[in-house]
């Protein structure tokens, strides 16, 4: 938290927070009260709240960033898993989801043994989990609860999983500075959201997918998306991007923000509801806020990493404590 | 003091909350009754009363299961000051249950009841047992509470030792009203049981009726 440019960054949101707060109040002042201003002054005081966890967490460093994500995988998990039926056969394998894969994805993560990482969830963990669920005997949808499960743990875990990793990708001249990197993805992918809810009610007309998502608008995606990339370009700056660099990231955030809202939409009217949980108020769930990012971190830290033509393979290998706890039983 | 820690602890765990606008605290005695399929039951129950009312309560539970081993014997006695019923018959003619829910009672609690008896193996909703009406005719001034416990099934299942942590919900309902002069025990319980139905808006199924 040292780097003066990421202070300017939180600072930055700080005062655009403020402005917010004023504006809520001079809303509410001018239109008295009402469900809408009491569910904007609620958002605008969890957005106080979610920037505080979210700067407190850069602020402790790489053990703060991978702790506070872990414990957002951990409640984005609970909400979805809460959410989708799971029946009595499904117990066992719930324990070992989040009280041993979960916690070693991002064990493989900080460490970070980058192979491990990138594997563990996908092969392991999705071997795991039916071979679990069928030596506990029930076989009634079975298909289906595994694949359910499959696709929690590899939302909630795999993908959001990838923002804090992002702090590791070797970029040449900006060692050091890629707490930047993470609060240049989550702020983009944020505004957008805002930005695309407040041209939505300002200016929206054509819904993009009425039966899934009746809040997103043409024009709500297009001004709100043009704002965030107009936005993220600003902030070019603090990135390891130039400006051309810097806005064409912000429309990959965007895109996949937008993308990642609509089909987690779509997950959740399936499952027969309109919020994932009540844990942030005027928001809903904790993955509520999340289903932007969730499509939006692999991206972006994808896409960052070919752009500098990064090696993490290469980079970080199987660390040697690792690499030791692994061999104890094989060695003489 | 360490009680309102464990209920804060407890609420953290279970996703449950303290909803004090959901229990009217005008002084009077009162029944909590509710759906039975995880030992979470009463303590999630406990950990979602205001702290005035969770002072009062006290959950009644089957004494075999929480006098085995010190740790249980310490947190029904002490912490939860559970009124404890023997589920042998032997024992049971000797303190009959429903005087020791009665004697709680006229001492100024509360009472958490499972009127079902014992806890769900499927997660739906049983018979119920008649104590509860033998309670409200015996007691008539004491109100009787539904309350709808959601997903406690799944985040402790009957025979799993290890809770995973699912958000369950706590609902009170409106007081049910009480028996009626005339009301045949089956009508009421009836009632009471549709009461805890209803709070479910289809989220919890009735279990099929014996042939």
């Amino acid at each position: 938290m040292n780097d003066p440019e990421l202070l300017a960054l939180v600072g930055g949101v700080l005062a655009l927070l403020c402005l917010a707060t004023v504006i809520t109040r001079l809303l509410a002042r001018r239109k008295g009260p009402g469900p809408v201003i009491d569910n904007l002054r609620q958002r605008v005081n969890a957005w106080w709240w979610m920037v505080a966890v979210f700067s407190v967490s850069l602020a402790l460093g790489r053990n703060g960033v991978f702790g506070f994500y872990l414990i957002l995988s951990f409640l984005a998990l609970r909400e979805f898993v809460t959410l989708s039926p799971t029946p009595r056969g499904d117990h066992r394998t719930l324990m070992w989801v989040f009280f041993i894969i979960l916690p070693l994805h991002y064990l493989f993560a900080w460490a970070p043994w980058y192979g491990m990482f990138l594997i563990w969830i996908p092969v392991y963990a999705f071997v795991f989990i039916p071979v679990r669920s069928a030596l506990a005997g029930d076989t009634e949808r079975f298909l289906e609860r595994s694949a359910r499960l499959q696709w929690g743990v590899l939302t909630c875990v795999y993908f959001l999983s990838h923002l804090p990793m992002l702090l590791y990708l070797p970029i040449d001249g900006y060692e050091g500075q890629n707490a930047k990197l993470l609060f240049f993805a989550v702020l983009v992918t944020q505004i957008s959201d805002v930005m695309q809810y407040v041209f939505g009610k300002w200016l929206g007309r054509r819904p993009i997918a009425p039966t899934v998502s009746p809040g997103k608008t043409v024009e709500g995606f297009l001004y709100g998306g043009a704002a965030a990339v107009a936005i993220g370009t600003g902030l070019w700056w603090a990135t390891p991007f130039g400006p051309s660099g810097a806005a064409a990231m912000a429309a990959v955030l965007v895109l996949a923000g937008f993308l990642g809202g609509l089909v987690m939409s779509a997950v959740k009217r399936s499952l027969g509801t309109k919020d994932w949980g009540r844990g942030i108020p005027g928001h809903g769930g904790v993955l509520d806020r999340l289903d932007s990012l969730l499509f939006a971190a692999p991206v972006f830290f994808h896409l960052t990493g070919y752009y500098f033509g990064t090696n993490m393979h290469l980079t970080y290998t199987q660390p040697e404590w690792m690499r030791q706890i692994l061999h104890f039983w094989t060695t003489p | 003091m360490k009680a309102g820690a464990l209920a804060f602890l407890i609420r953290l765990v279970t996703g449950v909350r303290l909803d004090p606008r959901q229990v009217p605290s005008d002084g009077g005695r009162r029944i909590y009754y509710a759906n039975h399929a995880s030992h979470l039951d009463f303590v999630v129950i406990w950990a979602a009363l205001p702290d005035a009312a969770r002072r009062r309560v006290r959950p009644v539970a089957a004494a075999e299961y929480w006098e085995s081993g010190p740790l249980r014997r310490w947190l029904a006695r002490r912490l939860f000051q559970a009124v404890l019923i023997p589920r042998d018959p032997a024992k049971m003619r000797a303190c009959p249950p429903l005087e020791r829910m009665g004697e709680a009672l006229e001492a100024g609690s509360d009472l958490i009841v499972f009127p079902e008896g014992t806890r769900s193996e499927t997660g739906r909703l049983g018979s119920f047992k008649p104590g509860l009406f033998h309670l409200a005719t015996r007691h008539p001034g004491v109100i009787l509470v539904p309350v709808y416990l959601e997903n406690l099934n799944r985040i402790l299942p009957k025979g799993e030792a290890m809770p995973v942590p699912l958000m369950g919900n706590v609902l009170f309902g409106y007081p049910l009203a009480a028996p009626a002069d005339d009301e045949p025990k089956a009508a009421f319980l009836d009632r009471a049981r549709a009461a805890i139905l209803a709070l479910a808006h289809g989220t919890l199924e009735s279990e099929p009726e014996d042939p």
